[in-house]
Parts: C-alpha cells; structure tokens; sequence
C-alpha cells in the first residue's frame, strides 16, 4: 500500500481538483431533493404556485451543475489512474531490466509479462476512478445522512439499521474475492508462461507434432483458470443480490414508517417525498460497495505481486565501489574458477592466461561448459570458486557496464530483435552510432552485400527473432552487431556454424584483420581455432588439453581425434 | 520482409460489427435450456422491481390521507415478500450465467490455442509472440464479461423499458411526455459518444498489444540487451511505448466519460418537465402527489437500464476490438491442411522426390528461393546439401517438413 502511495502523490492537485469536483457534484446532488420537499409542500399542498417556476429552474441548474462536476471529476480520476499506471509500469520495467539473468531463468517471460500487464491494470483502476468512486461514495453518505436526519432522526432509524448489514456483507465479500483473486492472478500467470513457452517454440512443436500433448497441457491450465474464475462469481452472486435487496426493502420502508409519520403528523408530506429522493441517493454508494471492493482488491493484490518484484535485487552482488576503468588493454585470465548451479559442477579449476591482443581458442564437446566461460567472463552469473581478472582487476570490482562494454559476443543461438537491420547492429548506442561506423562492420561480417539488397538496405525491418533471413545472414547481422563495438576483448561462441566455408574462410580473414583485440574463439571447427595463440579442450568442464595447435597435434590425443575426424586424409 | 513488429498497430479488418457480435453471442445458443431459465427467472425479478413504485404510489395517494397505518404496514409486508423472490431469483441466474459465460470463455480459449497449433509458420513470422499472447488470454478474457451481462443487462433493460414506457402511458399520457420529450436527445447523446468512443478505444488496445509485444522480445533477449549494455535504450524506447498508450486511453476517455453527465443532464430536465406538466398543466393536489411521487421513481427506472445500456454498449465497445482479434484469428486459413483423402502415411522408408519444385515464402512471392528443383532420394541413402549462405538450404528442409507448400512442383 505504502509503495501505491507514493505513485499516487505525484499527482496531488489533480487529486484536489478530482475532490473539489466531487464534493461541489454532490452539493448539487443532495440539494435536488430538498428543493422538491419545498415543491411539495409549498407549492402543491401550500398552494404557492408563483414559486414553482423559480424551483424549477433551481432544480435544472442543480442538475445541469452536477452533470459537468461530475464528468470533470470522472475525467481527472481517469487522468490519475493512466498516470499512475505509466509511472508504475515504467519503474517496474527500468526494474527487471536490471535484474540478473537468474532472476530470468526463475521468473518466466509469461509471469513477468502478467505483472507488468495485467497487474498493472489493476493496481491503477484502484489509484484513479475507483479511489475517487469511493471518496465520492463516502462523501455523498455523509451528506445524505445529514439531510435525512433533518427531516426525521425517527425515519433515519430505518436506513442506520440497514447500512451496517450491508458494510458487513461486502467486507465479508471483499475478504473472500481478495483470496479469489490473487489465486487467479497465480494461475494467469501459469497459462502465460504456457502459451508462451508453445508460441515461442512453435517450430519444434510441429516439426515433431506434438500439437496434442501441447493442447493437453493448455487445457489443463485452462480448467483451473474456470475452476478460480467461477469461485469468483459464485461470491459475488452470493453477496451482491443480498445489499441489492436490503436497498429496495429501504425503500419501501422509508415511504411506508414515512407514511405513518405524516398520519401521525410527525412530518409534513414534502418530506417523506425527500427522503424517498435520498434514499433513492444513498443507495449506490451501498451497491457499488460490492464491485468496488472487488476490484479493490483486486488491484491490492497485484499491487502485492509487483512489489514481490520490486523487492527482487539482483543476484550479482555489486562492488561498493565499482571501478570503471579508464582504458582496458584486454588482458583476461581465469584463475581457478569453479562454478556450480544446483549442486552441478559445470566447470572446475579452470585457469588461464591470456594476454592482450592474442587469441585463446577453446574446444570441446556439447555440453563441456564454453558457453559458460563466455556467460561467467560477461558476468551473467558469478563464479562459485576462484576469480576471473580483466587487466588484473577481479570483475566483480568492475562497473558491470564497464565491463560487459569492453567485450563483444556473437552467441551460438543468434537473437535479432524487430527492428531495423541498422537498429540490430547498433544495439545499445543506437543514439550515437553512425550509419559511417555501422557499414564498415556490415562489410567485416560479409553482410553488407546481402543487406544492399534488401526492400530498405540497412532500413529494413526484421521480425521477431530476426525470422525472414537465413541462418547465415542473421549470424552475419549478429557479427556485425560485435564488430561495430570495436570492443578490446572480442567473443565467438560458435558464430560461424551457420556459415558455409567461403564465407567463413573470408570472415576469418577480416578476423585476423583487426588487431589489437583479444580474441577468445570457441568452436567445433578446428579451423577456427587453429591459428589461436593458445587452444584449451574443455571435457566435462575441465581443461584436458592445452597448447597450440602444432603442440596439441603432437599430444595425439583429443584435439588429434577430432582433427583426425575432421580432416581426414588432409592430415598432417 | 515486412512483418509485425511492436511498433505498427495491426491492421484490422473492419469487419461489420454485428457480424462479430453475432459470432460473440451466438455462443450462448449452446446453452439454451440454462439460458431460457435464466430469462425466465429475469422476467420475474423485474416484474418486481415494476411492481414496488406501484406500492409507493397507493401508500401515498391512498393509505396516507385515509389515515391507514394498518394499511400502511400490509403494504410494507407485501413489499418485504416480493422482493425477498426478487433477491432469491436473482442468486440463482446470477450463478447460472456465471457458469455458462465461463464455459463459453474457457471454450473459445481452447479452441483459439488448439486453432493457432494448425496455423502455418507463416502466421508466426509476421506478428509478435506478445501480440498473439495478447489475444489468448486477455481478448478472451474481456469475452466473459460481456456475455454475461448482455445477458442479464440487455433483456432485462429492455423489458424494464417497454414495460414502463407502457404503465406510464397508460397511467397518464400527460405526465409521459416528460419522459417522452428528453428521450431522443439522450439516445442521440449516448449514441454518438459511442461510436466516437469505440474508435479510439481500439486505438487504446492496439498500443496495448504494443507494450505487450515489447516487454515480451526484450525480456526474451535480455542476454543480448545485458551484453551490449542496452539497458537504458531499452528503458527510453519503453516510455516512448508507454506514453503512446497513455495518450490513447486519454483520447478515448475523454470521450467515453461524457456518457454520465449526458444522462445526468437529460434526467434533470425529465424532472423539470414532470413536476412542471403535473403542477402547473394538470394542477394536480394533495391526493396526486403519490402518483408524482411514483412518476418519479419510473422515471428514475427508465434511465438506469438505459444507462445500463449504454455501459453494456461501452464494455461491447471496450471488448468488440478484442473479439475481433479473436475471430480474425479464428478465421485464418491454416495454409497447410491435409487436403481431401489425404491418408495417412504408411511405414516411411525414406525415399525423397521433389518434383520441378518451385518455392517462394509466402509473404514475398515476388522472390523465388528455389527455382525447379528436382531430385530423387533413395531411401537409407546419406544426402548433402551444399551451398553459399542463403541459397536455400534450410529451405529444402522446411518444405520437407511442410512447414510451408511449394508454389510450384
């Protein structure tokens, strides 16, 4: 609640504009009545008919006054919900940004989409018209309990008994919709990340047909997402109909003991007929009571589920003084690393020195943990034992921007974004980056050629996942998207898989081109790595083997295998 | 290739709305034992309601100047029955509909998911993951609400109309006319908010499905994001996202608020007219002023299902865009679908034919990517397939795969 608040000052004078509205609205509101009690009275039983045309007009002015304060009040309140709403999302999104990647891997895309979605939906409904709807009920009952107590306390009796009954029943109503709906809240979620997981992976779905086993999986989200929604109806049927009923019984009642009243001459006729009018008035604040509690409780509850977010930090601990350095030559090594996730080790004791400007190749099997050298030197997780230094600094002293700014990544599985090709290449300094910069990298990554030739050259928009171009041309697009960095320390993971060999034969060239750059290749290829200053062979996230090619060939052990195997007759 | 990304609002086939509509509610067909109970149990919860201004009406004109308090009481004690019926009729459509506008919804989400699993891969090549989740979870869901309370808004409303336009003409024409008089200018009023008001609010859900899209790729890449230190563009391109869409909820608000004070307005004129025929035209007195007294009440009956009315048009509004996503989803032609006889394969040996194929994707015809390709494939044999980047490689397989048909061969 705490947190709502504080998004909800930010807007203060709207507030005091929302309210000034609201109470002149219901002044208006409240004042109708009396002026039909004088109606009444004076003119039809007082017989004072000259009055009437001037009551009148007060009547329609009243009316006519109580239309616009309540559109502005309406308006404003809807102004502060969309506001609150952007602030919210906006600092919920800057938020996640900044989490690390195994904040990622335990929220799901689906759920945290939902927060920032939906849950967000809910929580500004709460801050803006329905806030309002309720200072605005509450005012009005006050008022009205005023007049009517004006006219009879006697008759008053009759609606102070009956309120309490209803507050009970829509508490009792909240309670049970605020539990309702943070489970349904959960399982919207689940079908999310469901659907998600199936519309992301679509190809693999199909290409194996597994159509059915998906729809199975869906459908047993979906009846439990019925199953939340119908015991959410179910408590409003039970609760709604019950104040409806007891507000039509005042009624009735109100004009009846009203009637006695006037026979016992109590009151005077004008009078029952103005407390019909209020009673007539104090009745939405007590119906609404039910849906307004519901979607107050509602946006309580998403409120909760995104401040289980915001209480979210990062899981790399930050230095307490970052170090940003002033130039990085791109020396890296690893001394002893270890690193476990869930009780696995994927990489133990892994040492190496590698001095600026050279390359370190680094092979082995599926599975042998180079992704996760890469993942480690960027930082993405931390490393369980030992310590990794870039220019004999630990990186976790290192400014993390710094540091993921010094070194560029073209990773195994491409990712391109639905933007401009341009967009793509200059991820992260589209603001500064220049068409000037952006080409020449194009043309190291052998890419500009196919890129002139599309609709709008470097202009054109690529969909999702960059699908509409080749395996070969997004990894292009991916390598120029590295190499427009000029960063010191320069990564392939695997980047020229999906390249036939010219391809790759001239982009190597263009590699070995650029120097001044520490390169850390990781390949199945020997190809790739054979010029390396240092080679290591990663099994079962150990270094088996290490040395330069020649040196390794000699060993005639793994790398002599997988030479043998690649190359064949061409041997040595 | 042009695609759907999360910047260009999908076009959207203005399908004729009643179409959509009659898709939406013809839904409920299915159900129509439940349904016709549920009307059932309406037709007499109104009646209630028709009948409680009636018993105002006969305390005030009648039992008051005869001094009646035993008459008085009755009066309240039939009142206290009949609306007790009212509250127990209510309970039971409430639920009933409940059940029946959940099932509907649970349905057509199902059918929606199962529906998108036989839909070419060139449908999701050109829309956003976000934007197709957009519509499996959140069009369906606004779906409910809508059936629901057309069902226990629409008919109860307009019976409620028609049968009190009737008791008042048949009470007295005269004092009608005040309710008479002010009804054209509310219907136009609310009709034309609505209409300026369901344009712009399927404005509003497009940027919706825009946030929707963005959040989804970036949070999808956010290894790219973190590695190229892409933070903070991604956090300036997603204000400018978010902005839209606050522009577009003004926009459509600004319009949508206005429906209120419209009805506002008209009622405090109806009053104006009402008490100005009755006193002044009719010089009605002391004996009258019950039936004042129960004009006013009707009237007040009249304008709230109206109003209802108009906020069921609105939430139709409001939703009418995501059931047209919906439908247009339904609607897509699953490019590859077994074509009449198709049987299903025997054991596969494995022999391979393609025959002159021809392939350009769907969404670029104009640039072939295979052109008469033949080759026969003898099962067991080991194949390669050579080539420069983007010489269709992968193509062949996804055709093998019928990913996508050939054009051609």
């Amino acid at each position: 609640m705490k947190q709502l608040l504080r998004y909800m000052m930010k807007y203060w004078y709207l507030y005091l504009l929302a309210g000034a509205s609201l109470i002149l609205g219901v002044v208006m509101d409240v004042a109708s009545p009396l002026i039909t009690e004088r109606i009444v009275d004076d003119v039809i039983i007082g017989g004072q008919r000259e009055l009437l045309v001037s009551l009148l007009v007060v009547l329609l002015v009243l009316g006519i006054g109580k239309g616009i304060f309540k559109y502005l009040e309406e308006f404003t309140g809807d102004v502060i919900g969309i506001s609150v709403g952007r602030d919210i999302r906006r600092d919920l999104f800057n938020h996640i940004e900044k989490m690390s990647v195994g904040f990622f891997d335990q929220f799901g895309v689906g759920e945290l989409m939902s927060r920032i979605g939906r849950d967000v939906d809910r929580v500004w409904d709460a801050a803006g018209y329905l806030g309002l709807l309720c200072a605005e009920a509450i005012v009005h009952t006050i008022f009205v309990m005023v007049c009517m107590l004006r006219i009879s306390p006697l008759l008053t009796l009759i609606p102070l008994c009956i309120m309490p009954v209803v507050a009970y029943i829509a508490i009792r109503l909240e309670k049970k919709l605020d539990q309702g709906y943070d489970e349904l809240s959960e399982v919207t979620a689940k079908l999310n990340t469901v659907a998600e997981e199936n519309l992301a992976g679509v190809r693999t779905v199909k290409a194996f047909s597994r159509e059915e086993y998906e729809m199975e999986k869906f459908r047993h989200h979906n009846g439990k997402y019925y199953n939340r929604n119908m015991t959410i109806d179910k408590a409003m049927a039970d609760h709604d109909p019950a104040i409806s009923f007891l507000t039509k019984l005042l009624l009735v009642l109100s004009v009846t003991a009203g009637g006695i009243l006037v026979v016992r001459e109590k009151i005077t006729l004008g009078q029952p007929s103005a407390f019909m009018g209020y009673a007539n008035n104090i009745v939405w604040p007590m119906e609404i009571l039910g849906w307004v509690t519901n979607s107050l409780a509602a946006g309580l509850a998403s409120m909760k589920k995104i401040n289980k977010i915001m209480a979210e930090s990062s899981q790399l601990p930050v230095a307490s003084k970052p170090v940003k350095p002033e130039k990085i030559e791109g020396n890296v090594s690893f001394s002893h690393v270890d690193f476990e996730v869930q009780g696995r080790k994927i990489l133990s004791d892994i040492s190496f020195d590698l001095p600026a400007s050279k390359t370190l190749g680094v092979m082995g099997m599926t599975g042998s943990g180079k992704t996760t050298l890469v993942q480690l030197l960027q930082r993405l997780y931390d490393v369980t034992g030992g310590a990794i230094f870039i220019d004999g600094m630990d990186i976790r002293e290192m400014d993390i921007h710094a540091l993921r700014g010094c070194q560029a990544l073209i990773s195994q599985d491409v990712f391109l974004f639905s933007d401009t090709v341009q967009d793509n290449i200059a991820v992260g300094r589209r603001k500064d980056m220049k068409r000037l910069e952006i080409v020449p990298a194009g043309q190291a990554a052998d890419a500009d050629e196919f890129i002139q030739r599309l609709p709008q050259k470097y202009e054109t928009v690529i969909g999702e996942r960059g699908v509409g171009l080749s395996g070969g041309q997004k990894q292009r697009i991916s390598m120029a998207r590295a190499f427009v960095r000029k960063a010191p320390i320069l990564i392939l993971d695997d980047a020229t898989s999906a390249l036939d060999m010219e391809t790759e034969r001239q982009v190597q060239r263009n590699l070995r081109q650029m120097e001044g750059m520490t390169k850390i290749i990781i390949a199945h290829r020997i190809s790739s790595v054979r010029n390396a200053d240092e080679i290591i062979v990663l099994q079962d996230g150990r270094i088996a083997e290490r040395g330069t090619h020649e040196s390794l060939l000699a060993l005639k052990g793994q790398y002599y295998e997988t030479w043998m195997a690649q190359y064949g007759e061409e041997s040595a | 290739m042009a695609v759907n990304t999360y910047k260009q609002n999908e076009q959207l086939r203005t399908a004729k709305k009643s179409v959509t509509l009659f898709r939406m509610f013809s839904r409920l067909l299915d159900y129509k034992k439940e349904v016709f109970g549920v009307l059932l149990w309406l037709l007499v919860t109104v009646s209630v309601t028709l009948i409680n201004p009636l018993i105002i009406e006969r305390a005030v004109n009648v039992e008051v100047p005869d001094r009646n308090v035993r008459g008085l009481i009755n009066l309240a004690l039939i009142a206290a029955v009949i609306n007790v019926i009212w509250f127990l009729g209510t309970r039971v459509y409430k639920i009933t509909m409940a059940r029946i506008s959940n099932r509907i919804v649970m349905d057509i989400r199902e059918e929606m998911y199962a529906h998108i699993q036989t839909l070419g891969l060139c449908f999701f090549d050109s829309r956003a993951t976000g934007k197709i989740l957009s519509r499996i979870i959140g069009d369906v869901d606004s779906l409910k609400d809508v059936l629901s309370s057309s069902v226990t808004t629409l008919i109860p409303s307009f019976f409620t109309i028609i049968a009190v336009s009737v008791i008042m003409l048949v009470k007295s024409p005269a004092l009608s006319l005040a309710a008479f008089a002010t009804l054209p200018f509310l219907a136009v009023g609310v009709f034309v908010t609505m209409i300026v008001g369901h344009r712009r609010w399927q404005e509003e859900k497009q940027k919706k499905s825009n946030i929707n899209a963005y959040v989804h790729e970036n949070f999808s890449g956010i290894r790219i994001i973190q590695s190229f230190t892409a933070e903070e563009e991604s956090e300036e391109t997603f204000k400018n996202v978010v902005e839209e869409h606050r522009r577009a909820w003004i926009r459509a608000v600004v319009v949508m608020d206005g429906v209120s004070p419209v009805i506002d307005v008209t009622w405090a004129v109806g009053s104006f007219l009402l008490y100005y025929i009755a006193v002044s035209a009719m010089g009605m007195g002391e004996t009258q002023v019950g039936t004042i007294l129960a004009f006013s009440t009707y009237l007040s009956m009249f304008w709230s299902p109206i109003r209802n009315l108009a906020s069921l048009y609105n939430q139709i509004v409001n939703n009418l865009a995501g059931a047209e996503r919906i439908f247009e989803i339904m609607d897509q032609e699953p490019e590859i679908r077994d074509r009449e006889g198709a049987y299903e394969l025997p054991p596969i040996e494995g022999r391979v034919v393609f025959d002159h194929v021809d392939f350009a994707y769907p969404d670029d015809l104009k640039t072939p990517v295979l052109t008469d390709v033949s080759f026969d494939i003898a099962p067991g044999s080991a194949i390669a397939l050579v080539g420069p980047t983007g010489a269709g490689k992968t193509t062949i397989t996804n055709l093998i795969a019928r990913f996508y048909d050939v054009t051609g061969g």
